[in-house]
């Protein structure tokens, strides 16, 4: 326990160091990479503050997928800072000023792991104590996300289909087709084609990293996982197709066509689970009336709004990374 | 165990300022853009730090065993749809970047301005 409390204090004390080089270099290049260390520094702290299934997320999406578009935008923009910082002086004043308010704040929060603090005692134990009893699954997380708040994952799940919507209005309108081999991280048509190594490597990284996906989109009831991770998952090998084969390669493998249909398909999956409650006389995402035993509808409904999160999310990841990946350079 | 709880709780504002500051003093808008991220997955921390219970483990049941002690589910609940969340408003602040450099062919906040009659 005392070893574990060292080790997270010392990763602690990494994430802000890395978070400090991050604002402070001037090369955006070595700024995103920062960020793609933060994040898998982050996430280790989440695992140790027994938060698997955040972990997961962390490491799919902030180290994988974020770190992917960040270099995509950075291809098509500029990799130098130009301007020297502006109101440094007021920004380290904040700085200071609030740390120190902040810091003396954290002296009346309760104190770390303390089982009666307030976040403790509200509906937590409820959920912990009744979904045997209403859904049957071993991770809480997930009878949560899927059942309890099955609400605000939904509207969740919709801010993602729009985030996805309003980068296909700012850079899929008119898509810049590009004629020379230089722009965009997957460029050309040969992508990485050519490098032999990162090529058999990457192929033969693919299927166990889709299989990898599906596992966390299925498993997801009984061990860390679900729709968020497996989709960033999957997106995340396809788009590691994307860079080895080219970008057409992998627009041969899910035509643009499809792509739309997925973002929009998991959302409506989704919805028509909650309809479909209503029609068979429950509430707006009530599961226990899917079918005749309460608990196997809980079960049923969660896999089938699982399924439609784990759509839509990759759906919309790849979507973003082609509209990416399609621009030209200026 | 005192101090690395407070420990734990300190890191959160140092990270959050270090946000605040890219936002306030850098002109780049893509550094900007980092320095929000880095002020998200600062809250981020903040939530997963409350949800732990000492000497407790995941929220995941282990059948046939009553008395162990599980950390709070929900707030990791919040987090989870939060990151994904996040990436996908990021992805969102990148391309009116990507459309602002091919507008201006600047993503310096000062040329931008400048560029634009204000």
């Amino acid at each position: 326990m005392f070893m574990t409390e060292i080790f997270s204090a010392f990763l602690l004390t990494l994430l802000v160091i890395t978070a400090v080089a991050a604002v402070k270099t001037r090369n955006l290049f070595v700024s995103v990479m920062l960020t793609g260390i933060y994040s898998l520094l982050i996430a280790i702290n989440f695992f140790l503050l027994d938060a698997a299934d955040v972990a997961l997320t962390e490491a799919a999406v902030g180290a994988g997928v974020a770190t992917v578009f960040f270099l995509s935008a950075l291809a098509l923009t500029a990799e130098e800072e130009r301007s020297p910082s502006a109101y440094r002086a007021v920004g380290i004043g904040i700085f200071i000023a609030v740390t120190l308010v902040l810091g003396y704040a954290t002296l009346g929060m309760p104190s770390y792991g303390d089982p009666e603090a307030p976040v403790h005692v509200h509906v937590a134990p409820w959920y912990l104590e009744k979904t045997p009893e209403f859904i049957d699954i071993p991770n809480i997380v997930t009878a949560v996300l899927g059942s309890y708040r099955g609400y605000d994952t939904l509207g969740e799940v919709l801010v993602v289909f729009t985030a996805g919507i309003g980068v296909l209005f700012l850079l899929g309108a008119h898509p810049r087709r590009k004629s020379e081999p230089q722009g965009g991280i997957a460029s050309g048509e040969n992508g990485l084609r050519h490098y032999l190594i990162p090529r058999v490597l990457g192929r033969l990284f693919i299927p166990f990293v889709l299989l990898f996906g599906l596992y966390v989109q299925f498993h997801g009831e009984y061990s860390p996982g679900g729709g968020f991770q497996a989709g960033a998952i999957i997106a995340a090998s396809v788009i590691l197709y994307a860079l080895l084969e080219g970008e057409d390669r992998a627009l041969q493998v899910i035509p643009p066509g499809v792509l739309k249909g997925l973002m929009a398909g998991g959302a409506l999956l989704y919805g028509a689970v909650g309809i479909a409650g209503m029609l068979l006389g429950g509430n707006f995402l009530d599961y226990s009336v899917l079918t005749s035993d309460p608990v196997k509808g809980q079960q049923m409904g969660l896999l089938l709004i699982e399924a439609g999160v784990g759509i839509t999310v990759t759906g919309v990841l790849l979507t973003i990374f082609h509209a990416f990946a399609a621009r030209e350079r200026f | 165990m005192e101090f690395l709880g407070l420990y734990h709780y300190l890191v959160f504002p140092l990270l959050l300022m270090s946000g605040i500051y890219a936002v306030i003093a850098k002109r780049n808008l893509f550094k900007k853009l980092i320095g929000l991220a880095l002020m998200q997955s600062a809250v981020f921390l903040l939530y997963i730090t409350m949800a732990k219970v000492e000497g407790g483990t995941g929220p995941i049941l282990k059948p046939g065993d009553a008395d162990v002690l599980y950390s709070n589910p929900l707030p990791e609940v919040l987090i989870l749809t939060a990151i994904v969340v996040g990436i996908s408003t990021a992805a969102l602040g990148l391309g009116i970047i990507v459309r602002i450099k091919e507008e201006f062919g600047s993503v310096e906040e000062d040329v931008v301005r400048e560029l634009g009659g204000r």
